[in-house]
């Protein structure tokens, strides 16, 4: 498992509108692009190669699958983020402000009264 | 020796700026009420009449991240950008740049080293809406030089509650000690009760109105007693899973002192309940 590895997916695509939009339309092309040349970037020279995805982890990601990013315990404010760039827009148009927020929020009513996935790595 | 001229400890609510601007006819109900109480808690930092702001917030994954997340940072910049893409992109919130005040930024760090507060430094820093959010609200010329100081109370672990209590006493004594006629104001922000990416987000309230209202209690009256007893970090998860932010108002108190504030405000919002209390340490001083 690679907690740190799938909030850098969370981070380096929020932060950059190019990512963003390829991750929206076509995300299991943008995830294997990700993995290949984006993930590994420590610096404009430097690569990493000491981290990678387990199969849940870059099917969750590809499938958007904000549940289970939240069970892996993904950093709840990178998800929340980048998922509302992701839907926001399009639920408030069909069912006005908030509606995927709240979506969101009823889709994870089974953890209500639990203790959540920890975020810490 | 520099005046502490104020203490704000404020909630920072990414939506007021687009709530508040937004045609009449898109606004939330409490749009109005909002904006006047926002108006109202500004002048208490106004009438102040601050020279410097010492600015407290966190940088949410903005400039940080986990491959290099500092626990406490000062930023010591000549001057400062502010704003980020996802944050004009989800928020609406306009870029700005603050100037900085490096002489205050070389004191306060040397004075917090010795103190007992190994701080990480930039001289590079790009401020993210946990400290544009309360200059909108407190100060929107944005006019001032500011000394921005960062906490964790977001990437666990994270420092107790106690120690943001004792870094609020250490900036204190820093900020007495400062050979300045000038006034200092401190403005710090941070969260009540808060649930984000979890199930009890955007709710009608905020996720705990009983935690919110005892909160703002305790910090009304100084009881730092209380807050220690009660305020944990398990005790803040049970509030809401981003209920941290809350150890920075806790620092805010403790550059106050464990005194009373002089102006405490609060408005519930839909997701959050908000909070405005200022302290004057001139005033309250014995």
């Amino acid at each position: 498992m690679s907690k740190y590895y799938v909030n850098k997916f969370l981070y380096t695509v929020d932060g950059n509108p190019n990512y963003l939009q390829r991750y929206k339309e076509d995300p299991r092309s943008f995830v294997t692009t990700w993995e290949q040349s984006i993930g590994p970037r420590l610096n404009e020279t430097e690569r990493t190669s000491v981290t990678g995805f387990t199969e849940a982890e870059r099917e969750a990601l590809i499938a958007h699958d904000y549940v289970a990013l939240f069970e892996m315990g993904a950093h709840f404010f990178l998800s929340l983020t980048i998922f509302i760039a992701l839907y926001d827009e399009d639920y408030m148009h069909r069912s006005g402000p908030l509606a995927f927020q709240r979506e969101f929020a009823a889709r994870l009513q089974h953890w209500n009264g639990k203790d959540y996935p920890s975020v810490a790595l | 020796m520099a005046t502490l001229a104020a203490v704000l400890a404020t909630t920072h609510h990414p939506f007021y700026l687009k709530a508040t601007t937004a045609p009449v006819e898109e606004q939330i109900p409490q749009a109005a009420e909002w904006k006047r109480k926002v108006e109202a808690y500004r002048e208490t930092l106004t009438r102040a009449a601050p020279d410097i702001l010492v600015m407290v917030g966190a940088d949410h994954f903005h400039q940080f991240f986990l491959d290099n997340y500092p626990t406490f940072l000062i930023g010591k910049a000549p001057r400062y950008d502010a704003t980020f893409y996802n944050e004009e992109r989800e928020f609406g919130l306009p870029k700005y740049v603050l100037e900085g005040h490096e002489d205050l930024s070389r004191f306060m760090h040397q004075g917090l080293l010795d103190r007992g507060f190994d701080f990480s430094f930039s001289h590079e820093l790009k401020i993210d809406h946990s400290i544009i959010c309360p200059i909108i609200t407190t100060r929107p010329q944005a006019d001032l030089p500011v000394v921005p100081i960062y906490t964790n109370i977001f990437a666990p672990p994270l420092p107790s509650p106690r120690r943001f209590w004792d870094l609020g006493r250490a900036i204190r004594e820093v900020i007495d000690a400062y050979p300045s006629d000038q006034r200092i104001a401190a403005v710090g922000s941070g969260h009540l009760s808060l649930e984000l990416g979890g199930p009890r987000q955007f709710g009608e309230h905020g996720p705990d109105p009983e935690f919110d209202l005892q909160a703002i209690e305790w910090l009304s009256t100084g009881n730092i007693e209380a807050i220690l007893e009660n305020v944990t970090h398990e005790s803040m998860t049970k509030a809401g899973n981003a209920t941290h932010g809350f150890m920075d108002l806790i620092l805010m108190m403790g550059i106050a002192g464990p005194q009373k504030a002089a102006y405490v405000d609060s408005l519930d919002l839909y997701h959050t309940r908000e909070a405005y209390l200022t302290w004057y340490p001139e005033e309250g001083r014995a």
